[in-house]
């Protein structure tokens, strides 16, 4: 082996000097602009923390695709769910007339919503591919009222990072980013198919997130809650979470 | 030889270094693989079987396949695979379900296939820069026949001994496998797999749509990824034929067996 010379030892002391700083304001920066997913800690968040930042970072605003009609899964197909608990079922018994969905946390204006209010909002229709992490998919047309009009409605407190929603099912909820939450087709899906959206595909009230897999569109939603931290609601953190082992963020 | 001490690499250009280089004071040529070479090897090593093994536990969620933009349970497969599920939704004609493993399966597929990319940049970047592919990979104008591919395959199948040259350098045959699975598989592979993401097919809609849709995506992304184990297997295979003792040690070290000094860059 060749010695290494004292310029060749000053110029790698420099270059590994810059590389390790450069990383270290890489990633304040990336902290500070919200490019690290929430499960950023552990052996798998390098992974996770390059491919959320990279979607952040160049696809923050892209559209989800949307299908023609004719492209309509004529067999949709519903995944198993828990079963449904005794307050569902006294709510489905009036045809869901006393649902309501309450939106609370950094918000100027906590407030809580019925179907028919929620329908009073602009209506947003939207024909997309609900795709299952399994690797199954359908295509389905979804009706609702855009997220971001009832979180705007609300007043979204400046420090708002993060929207956690609720199922009625208390073991279940799920949480997604700000760039998601006020995306335009992030939708409070109330019909499907030119129909009522059936419970079985999550009425009365889904969540769809089409920019991510299905498990971040969380059926039978009553509640959403803005914050600034997941501390205590993440999945990952949370092993009495649905989700627990899976991905936060689910755009892949 | 006080002149090779180090103090006097201060008047200017370091004879020390210099005269490391001179060929009588070592009998060591370049490596059989550069160090880059060797690093980036086992790396898509280690990615690729986490990939593979990840992969299997995501496919058996699933072990259907369809061709379009959906496909599911309801929907008839283009073909499935006779397994047990690990989901109860699943028809498959087993009476069990087999334990869901794809939390951490699909967070280790991703790092892996990150670790994939990021090497296989490094590695193509380097490749075209100090031309190895066109070196050692590109075939030479005189194999770009028919009958050197002929030969070279009636000598497998005669199960010939490689001659000389033939170990230190790649014949037609691996030279085109090598470039196939370089520039073909791995990008297609990758490709198939992004075009299952639904956040990056909002950002690029044209990349699953111009395959046929998601669940062809997903099919291409399967028989692909068999090719790559085809490869796989046969390229151990071929280790272990042609000496695996002195494969893997260029492969780690680099050093070349002590009959066969010279590196493969040589050769030309």
């Amino acid at each position: 082996m060749s010695k290494i010379s004292r310029r060749q030892f000053v110029t790698a002391g420099l270059a590994a000097t810059a590389g390790v700083s450069s990383l270290a304001v890489a990633a304040s920066v990336a902290k500070r602009y919200g490019f690290v997913p929430p499960d950023s800690g552990g052996i798998y968040g390098p992974g996770e923390t390059l491919t959320y930042a990279t979607q952040r970072l160049f696809a923050r605003h892209s559209l989800a695709r949307e299908f023609p009609r004719s492209m309509i899964s004529k067999v949709p197909f519903a995944n198993a769910i828990s079963p449904l608990n005794d307050a569902f079922k006294r709510l489905q018994a009036g045809a869901f007339a006393d649902w309501r969905l309450s939106i609370d946390g950094m918000v100027a204006r906590p407030a809580s919503y019925s179907l028919a209010d929620l329908r009073s909002f602009p209506v947003r229709s939207q024909i997309t591919e609900v795709v299952c992490e399994e690797g199954w998919s359908y295509v389905a047309e979804w009706t609702g009222t855009p997220l971001f009009d009832v979180l705007k409605a609300s007043g979204l407190l400046p420090q708002a990072r993060y929207l956690v929603y609720f199922s009625i099912d208390p073991d279940w909820w799920e949480s997604i980013d700000m760039a998601d939450a006020q995306h335009p087709q992030t939708l409070l899906a109330w019909a499907m198919n030119d129909g009522d959206l059936p419970v079985a595909f999550g009425g009365p009230l889904r969540l769809r997130v089409p920019r991510q897999l299905g498990y971040k569109s969380v059926k039978f939603v009553n509640r959403l809650m803005v914050t600034d931290s997941l501390k205590g609601f993440l999945s990952a953190l949370d092993p009495k979470s649905p989700n627990f082992g899976y991905a936060w963020y689910a755009g892949i | 030889m006080r002149s090779l001490k180090p103090e006097f690499c201060r008047a200017g250009p370091c004879y020390a270094s210099r005269v490391s280089h001179a060929p009588s004071l070592r009998n060591q040529g370049p490596p059989r693989h550069t160090l880059l070479v060797r690093v980036t090897h086992w790396i898509t090593v280690v990615s690729f079987v986490a990939l593979l093994i990840t992969g299997v536990e995501i496919l058996i969620s699933h072990p259907r396949f369809y061709w379009g933009e959906v496909g599911n349970s309801g929907t008839p497969p283009l073909f499935r695979i006779p397994i047990p599920s690990s989901r109860a939704t699943v028809p498959t004609g087993y009476g069990y379900v087999l334990p869901d493993q794809n939390g951490w399966s699909r967070y280790l597929h991703f790092e892996a296939a990150w670790a994939l990319v990021l090497t296989g940049i490094v590695y193509v970047i380097s490749g075209l820069w100090s031309r190895h592919f066109r070196k050692n990979l590109f075939p030479d104008p005189a194999d770009r026949t028919w009958s050197a591919f002929r030969s070279v395959i009636a000598k497998h199948l005669r199960l010939a001994p490689p001659d000389e040259t033939a170990s230190r350098a790649y014949n037609v045959l691996q030279r085109v496998t090598y470039l196939l699975v370089i520039f073909v598989l791995f990008p297609l592979v990758i490709w198939t797999g992004l075009a299952m993401s639904p956040g990056f097919n909002a950002a690029v809609p044209w990349a699953v749509n111009c395959l046929g849709g998601r669940q062809s995506a997903r099919t291409l992304h399967f028989f692909v990824s068999i090719s790559l184990v085809l490869f796989l297997v046969i390229h151990v295979a071929m280790i272990f034929l042609s000496g695996f003792t002195t494969r893997m040690r260029e492969m780690i070290t680099g050093l070349a067996a002590a009959s066969q000094e010279r590196t493969i860059e040589d050769r030309t």
